[in-house]
């Protein structure tokens, strides 16, 4: 029951704004403060974060390789899935980045009588999360709308692509509906898929429903609850806040402060959590190395040049009588060595 | 402990009640206790190897008792959880993937059922994300902000002996194979996070003796079987005359020979056990055919490396010898032998631990006159990389008829597929020693295939059902080509293999033979001079 939580946690986040910028002279608070407050959080904590990895040092290489490693002439490297050179790297990277190409190859298993084992192409959870992140980037661009004045000429192609079917008015955004999916289809596979449901946490239900929050209350304020949801005078608000100079002079419905409110909350906990990921994945070692460890050096800071092998002397000080017997050439004859002694 | 009868076997990894067949354990994971019973763990390390490597300079191995793992007292150091959590804070500012590692998992699942662990055990936490949950719950509960502030609601658990046990149970069910890292969306790499725990293990001096035997064997006497010098070389010898009574030829070998071109290096299992032992007369009759000016070492007579599977400092220590083999020497470059962890070292850590090896040269065949310029700073080729040059460039005389009794399939080993990238190197010197030979299902072959299920340590006796469960996923693919085309030998490119395959087939797929790629060069080589006699079975031949 770890996700009703992650519910009573996001409902009491609705409450608190819902009903705190409802009191006289709270709207200051909600509206500049907490957005203050939490992009300081976000850009700190996720700098913070970002430095305390890169203090930490990358000992060995240690690549993952998926493929064939560059050697002979006649034996065909894997360029992607086992890069020796930079730009092979940035290559790969590029994939897993933008195209999750590690998840593309998921396969799901499954064990019959026999016993047999089968392995079956999976492309379920690759799916959902490409809706859901890329429908999400789209949703953040959008939203640069707000911050950027006049608006910029791209802007307005990605909001036409984006509303290009022409449902309703305002017309439907399709990145909208894409998030409210991808973050059902993938909560609906934390439930039903037993590996999953079982090792799922309150961290990993949470942002889920945070963000499909942060989703429907940005679609009642566009479609539904429109008392005074004006606009301009919300672009006012942001064009403030990107300023430096906020102001709050009229009054803006409580859904508005709800929706930052939880945009707020999403960015202070972002860097606190494993949204992380977003960063880590540009410095995970087994993927972004290139598979070239006997071709040059890889250096490691804190390597240990005092650590020695048990010496050749000492082997052969032991076993010299053995070697001699057995013919195997030794460093100090025996009378030598007996005269050392 | 008795290994289970197969057919009891077969029946209970399907139809078991475990997570991998589909019933759901009705408690959270941190509430079940590790529970060790005969069968179960790998028997703790004898005190007195413990002491002998706590001995050595630059190695910390302490603690050394007698203890067993069913004993609820472990005797462990007063100070223990201490120790854990300022070594595991050491080891967070030392490995850059341990941090990340730690924090970037998103529990997505897509490594649940990659593990050949939880394929053949079912127990949840072989699912490499728990098993990195694992540590991640005591490094969340000390090292992070939402840890300290939630606890258990942001899934952080306190450091205790409990946790402890479990650690040493599933840190000891995990062969770092990389399997899981391949398919995680972040590459997230159980092996690390498995390392660690077994560093952090040793500090308390929990460790299993079939892993610290051999170390100290390796650390002493240069190899893992304990092999003195003269023992060794006898067995070399043996070998040599067996490949004279089998083809007539006279093997000429040297140990220990100063100014040799190459220094040969393989796993000393290879000289000591079947079906290693044809691998090693394959090596034999492969450097007599083109008359390589090559020297075994009885000091570095060890290819694999024990400290791999213990800590940074010891896989450094025992390491160490191949380069000071080749600089005492003198030798231009090394050859290693066909193993996988070996190559695990080698490619990925030996330079940075031991180099630069700016003594020798890049390695180049003085037969072909191929510089191997992916090997230019190790300065050491694998056995596979230096034959399949030699064949694309004509110098060996292969007869594949000599090989008409064997109908083979490949096993890619772990490190070498998945740490090296060597995946077709042994495929294309098939293709010329073989008539045919067949591949296994595509999950199963390549970066996507399954360990043996006894690496890094664990192929010792005490746990022999957890092996065969372990290694039911590469066994099946195995009896998938044997029912589908006849298969009766697998093939493969590690000497733990070689080992643990044989156990692993006997009791799966009996019949099936394991052998090494370099077996199959050798029995397909023709001679000069040779007087070979009639041989069935290749270098098997009982004559």
């Amino acid at each position: 029951m770890k996700y009703a939580f992650s519910f009573l946690a996001v409902i009491a986040l609705i409450l608190i704004a819902g009903l705190g910028s409802q009191i006289p002279g709270m709207q200051y608070f909600f509206g500049v403060a907490i957005p203050y407050l939490a992009i300081m959080l976000f850009v700190g904590g996720f700098v913070y974060r970002v430095m305390q990895w890169a203090k930490s040092p990358v000992p060995f290489s240690i690549p993952t390789t998926c493929g064939q490693g560059a050697s002979l002439d006649f034996i065909k490297q894997d360029k992607l899935d086992c890069p020796s050179k930079t730009s092979e790297v940035v290559a790969r990277m590029f994939l897993e980045i933008f195209l999750f190409r590690s998840l593309f190859r998921n396969t799901k298993s499954e064990i019959h009588d026999g016993p047999k084992i089968s392995y079956e192409s999976s492309k379920w959870l690759w799916l959902f999360a490409l809706l859901f992140h890329y429908s999400f980037l789209l949703i953040v661009i959008r939203h640069m709308r707000l911050f950027i004045d006049p608006i910029p000429f791209w802007l307005s192609a990605i909001e036409g692509v984006d509303s290009m079917l022409q449902i309703g008015a305002p017309t439907l955004y399709l990145s909208s509906v894409a998030l409210l999916g991808g973050i059902a289809l993938l909560f609906g596979r934390r439930l039903v898929n037993p590996h999953v449901r079982y090792i799922s946490l309150n961290n990993d239900y949470f942002p889920l429903v945070l963000i499909f929050a942060i989703g429907l209350t940005g679609i009642l304020m566009r479609y539904f609850l429109r008392t005074n949801i004006d606009i301009i005078n919300i672009k006012n608000l942001a064009m403030g806040l990107v300023t430096f100079s906020p102001v709050i002079t009229v009054k803006i419905g409580a859904i508005f402060y709800i929706h930052l409110f939880l945009v707020s909350t999403l960015l202070a906990y972002f860097p606190f959590s494993k949204l992380m990921h977003m960063g880590g994945v540009f410095m995970s070692p087994t993927r972004n190395m290139a598979n070239d460890s006997r071709a040059k050096r890889h250096i490691n800071p804190w390597n240990d040049p005092e650590i020695k092998p048990h010496s050749y002397a000492g082997y052969e000080d032991e076993f010299r009588e053995f070697m001699v017997d057995a013919g195997i050439p030794v460093e100090k004859e025996l009378s030598a060595a007996k005269d050392e002694a | 402990m008795a290994v289970p009868k197969l057919e009891q076997l077969s029946k209970s990894v399907v139809q078991g009640p475990s997570l991998a067949t589909g019933a759901v354990p009705t408690k959270d994971w941190m509430d079940i206790p590790a529970i060790f019973k005969p069968g179960n763990y790998a028997y703790p390390a004898k005190q007195e190897k413990v002491a002998y490597l706590n001995s050595q300079k630059d190695l910390h191995f302490p603690n050394a008792r007698e203890w067993s793992p069913e004993d609820d007292d472990w005797k462990l150091p007063e100070d223990w959880k201490d120790i854990i959590l300022k070594g595991l804070k050491e080891r967070l500012d030392k490995f850059r993937s341990l941090k990340i590692f730690m924090d970037c998992c998103v529990r997505c699942g897509a490594c649940a059922d990659k593990c050949h662990f939880f394929l053949g055990t079912g127990d949840p936490k072989n699912m490499p994300v728990l098993r990195a949950e694992l540590l991640r719950s005591v490094y969340r509960n000390d090292f992070t902000l939402g840890g300290k502030l939630l606890g258990a609601m942001a899934g952080a658990r306190e450091m205790t002996v409990g946790v402890l046990k479990e650690w040493f149970m599933y840190s000891y069910q995990c062969t770092e194979c990389r399997r899981c890292s391949v398919f995680c969306p972040y590459g997230i790499d159980t092996a690390e996070v498995t390392m660690m725990l077994r560093e952090l293990l040793h500090l308390v001096g929990v460790g299993i003796n079939w892993i610290l035997e051999p170390a100290s064997n390796s650390n002493r006497t240069g190899n893992h079987m304990g092999l003195q010098p003269h023992t060794f070389k006898d067995n070399v010898d043996f070998l040599a005359d067996d490949v004279e009574n089998l083809t007539g030829v006279k093997i000429n070998h040297s140990f220990n020979r100063k100014g040799a071109e190459v220094l040969f290096i393989t796993p000393s299992a290879d000289v000591f056990a079947e079906p290693g032992l044809y691998t090693a007369m394959g090596y034999l009759l492969l450097f007599e055919h083109i008359g390589l000016d090559y020297t075994w070492s009885t000091y570095a007579s060890e290819g694999g490396n024990f400290g791999l599977f213990t800590n940074n400092e010891l896989m450094k220590k025992l390491n160490g010898k191949m380069y000071a083999e080749a600089k005492r020497l003198g030798v231009k470059y090394i050859i290693g032998g066909e193993c996988g962890h070996m190559w695990r070292v080698v490619h990925q850590y030996m330079d940075t631990m031991n180099g630069p090896a700016d003594f020798m040269e890049v390695p180049k065949s003085s037969i072909t006159g191929t510089t191997f310029n992916n090997a230019a700073s190790t300065k050491m080729v694998h056995i596979s990389e230096f034959t399949a040059d030699l064949i694309k460039n004509g110098k060996l005389k292969l007869d594949k008829s000599r090989n008409a009794h064997v109908k083979a399939t490949f096993h890619d080993s772990c490190n070498p597929a998945r740490a090296m990238g060597l995946i077709d190197e042994p495929r294309y010197i098939l293709d010329h020693v073989l008539d045919n030979w067949v591949e296994m299902p595509e999950n199963t072959i390549r970066e996507q295939t399954f360990c043996c299920g006894s690496g890094t340590g664990l192929n010792t006796d005490e746990i022999m059902e957890l092996r065969m469960r372990s290694g039911l996923p590469r066994a099946n693919a195995v009896k998938h080509v044997i029912d589908k085309h006849d298969v009766n030998t697998l093939s493969c490119v590690c000497a733990i293999d070689r080992a643990t395959l044989t156990s692993l087939m006997n009791y799966w797929n009996p019949g099936c033979n394991v052998c090494g790629v370099s077996e199959l060069v050798g029995n397909a080589l023709v001679m000069d001079g040779e007087n070979r006699q009639e041989l069935d079975e290749g270098l098997r031949t009982l004559v």
